[in-house]
């Protein structure tokens, strides 16, 4: 019963996960683009992959933090999804933007920074989509599987500083994603300095 | 599915915008079931159409972009950093009662209303492409007048070697104002022979109607060989100076915006190239032009500049 439970709440989860890119076929079916459809549909999977990223990132912290254990659950459904958007919207760069154009695209992510940077993000994030598996952290074995993916906090970090890179003047939203992103790596690094296996009491 | 996400249309094959306007009316209406309402608040949007418009020299024939877009799709700060923003909040701007301040090395400066700036001159179509630093382009026939003829009105004297202008300061009307994304007011400026060019125009109005407050309302610069931003919006006021003004962006960012910002395919944005653009309405970028186009006019202003060092 309980196990029935949690199966139709981890689904309901995902289908909300799918909730913004239902919206965004809905808004290009319907012509609610805007005037840039190319560019609208780019930056909302931009948006919605640094956004997973940050929640997938709070997961652990709530956690800890409210001892709501069972949002642990959601945890790698979650960090997929943020691969997922960030996928996206690669695919939107190369296939909508630049109609792969690989001559313009390669110049584009050795010349732009801010591709370069952005380019680096999802590739941090590849391996640990492909080591998502409950096969793959028993082939890795835990400890080693927990250290590679902690590749999740400076794909986390290139995310943000990509966003940031490309904004000219308004700066507001990379800097909240900036502000949440060092929140919740911050809290990290607080929690292991103050966790740090301790020497035995005599 | 729309339209856009196809590869450009002929000129021909487009539906005229009276009728598209016309068609997003009907369906709209068509749903609600209330016709003359529809059609009183569609009226209210637009602008007041201007009259006596004669057809101006260096008109592109190029596709027009549809008066939708070139009306919903802007960077005007002062109305929001976002690209739908200043015609969302148009509302609240105020463009009449309207006047410019004429200022610095000239024989006649003052204060003129915007009706005794305008009234003298004959008004023209301009239809221009309009290259946006951030890679997307339109075409807009604007109507307005040379500025060249304008300004000769002041009789600017020999020490006037640039022309700036002013963006109007009024944060209760424009909220991007009450947000630091720029160092308000907005400023720009040209250099003397580039503002008495025969392709540089003062605008008033497009598609036939006066300016919408996105747009620029009710006078704003517009220059087609250099990139928007240097297409002032909004204008309260001209000086004439002798030594270079300091511009807003070029002081937000010198090394991304120049005093110049000339359209130039091989002087790439430190960020972005600038070798191709997408036209508002077409799928596929296409290439960038020189001087956007505009080099047999304008091309001889700076010969003998390196113009990779003044961008």
């Amino acid at each position: 019963m309980r196990r029935r439970r949690l199966g139709l709440v981890k689904a309901g989860v995902f289908l909300i996960c799918l909730l913004p890119l239902s919206i965004l076929a809905w808004d290009a079916v319907a012509g609610n683009l805007g005037v840039n459809p190319i560019e609208a549909v780019t930056r909302r999977l931009g948006d919605w992959a640094i956004r997973f990223l940050i929640i997938a990132l709070a997961v652990t912290p709530v956690r800890r933090l409210t001892g709501w254990g069972e949002v642990a659950r959601y945890r790698r459904m979650l960090g997929l999804f943020a691969f997922f958007y960030a996928i996206l919207h690669v695919f939107s760069y190369v296939g909508l933007d630049h109609f792969f154009a690989w001559g313009d695209i390669w110049a584009d992510i050795v010349k732009r920074r801010y591709i370069t940077v952005g380019l680096l993000a999802v590739l941090l994030l590849l391996p640990l989509a492909v080591t998502s598996t409950a096969g793959m952290v028993r082939r890795l074995g835990g400890r080693r599987w927990r250290l590679l993916h902690r590749l999740v906090y400076p794909a986390g970090m290139l995310a943000v500083l990509h966003f940031y890179m490309l904004v000219k003047a308004d700066w507001r939203e990379p800097l909240l994603y900036g502000a949440i992103v060092g929140a919740l790596l911050g809290y990290r690094v607080v929690n292991a300095l103050y966790t740090r296996p301790r020497p035995v009491r005599a | 599915m729309s339209l856009r996400w196809l590869p450009s249309l002929r000129g021909s094959e487009v539906t005229d915008r009276r009728l598209y306007l016309d068609r997003r009316r009907f369906l709209a209406t068509t749903a609600a079931g209330v016709l003359l309402s529809a059609v009183a608040s569609t009226r209210s949007s637009r602008a007041a159409p201007l009259s006596g418009v004669v057809p101006g020299p260096f008109s592109t024939d190029e596709e027009q972009t549809p008066f939708s877009d070139v009306t919903t799709y802007n960077n005007f700060y002062e109305l929001g950093p976002d690209k739908d923003d200043p015609a969302k909040n148009a509302g609240r701007f105020r463009v009449r009662p309207w006047s410019v301040a004429i200022e610095g090395e000239c024989a006649k400066p003052g204060v003129i209303a915007y009706e005794d700036l305008i009234r003298p001159h004959r008004l023209e179509e301009r239809v221009y492409r309009l290259r946006c630093v951030e890679g997307w382009s339109m075409v807009i026939p604007w109507v307005g007048m040379p500025l060249a003829k304008v300004l000769e009105r002041f009789e600017p004297n020999s020490r006037a070697k640039f022309v700036e202008f002013t963006t109007i300061y009024a944060p209760d009307q424009l909220p991007g104002q009450r947000l630091p994304l720029l160092n308000w007011p907005y400023r720009e400026a040209l250099r003397m022979d580039e503002a008495m060019h025969p392709l540089t125009i003062f605008a008033v109005g497009l598609y036939g109607e006066e300016l919408l407050p996105q747009n620029g309302a009710p006078i704003r610069l517009v220059v087609p060989w250099k990139y928007g931003f240097k297409s002032i919006k909004s204008i309260v006021s001209i000086r004439f100076r002798e030594d270079q003004p300091v511009t807003t962006w070029s002081q937000a960012a010198p090394s991304e915006y120049g005093f110049y910002a000339n359209v130039n395919p091989n002087v790439d944005h430190p960020r972005w190239s600038q070798a191709k653009e997408r036209r508002i309405g077409e799928f596929f970028r296409r290439e960038t032009l020189m001087f956007n186009g505009y080099a047999d006019q304008v091309a001889g202003l700076y010969a003998g500049m390196d113009l990779a060092r003044h961008y």
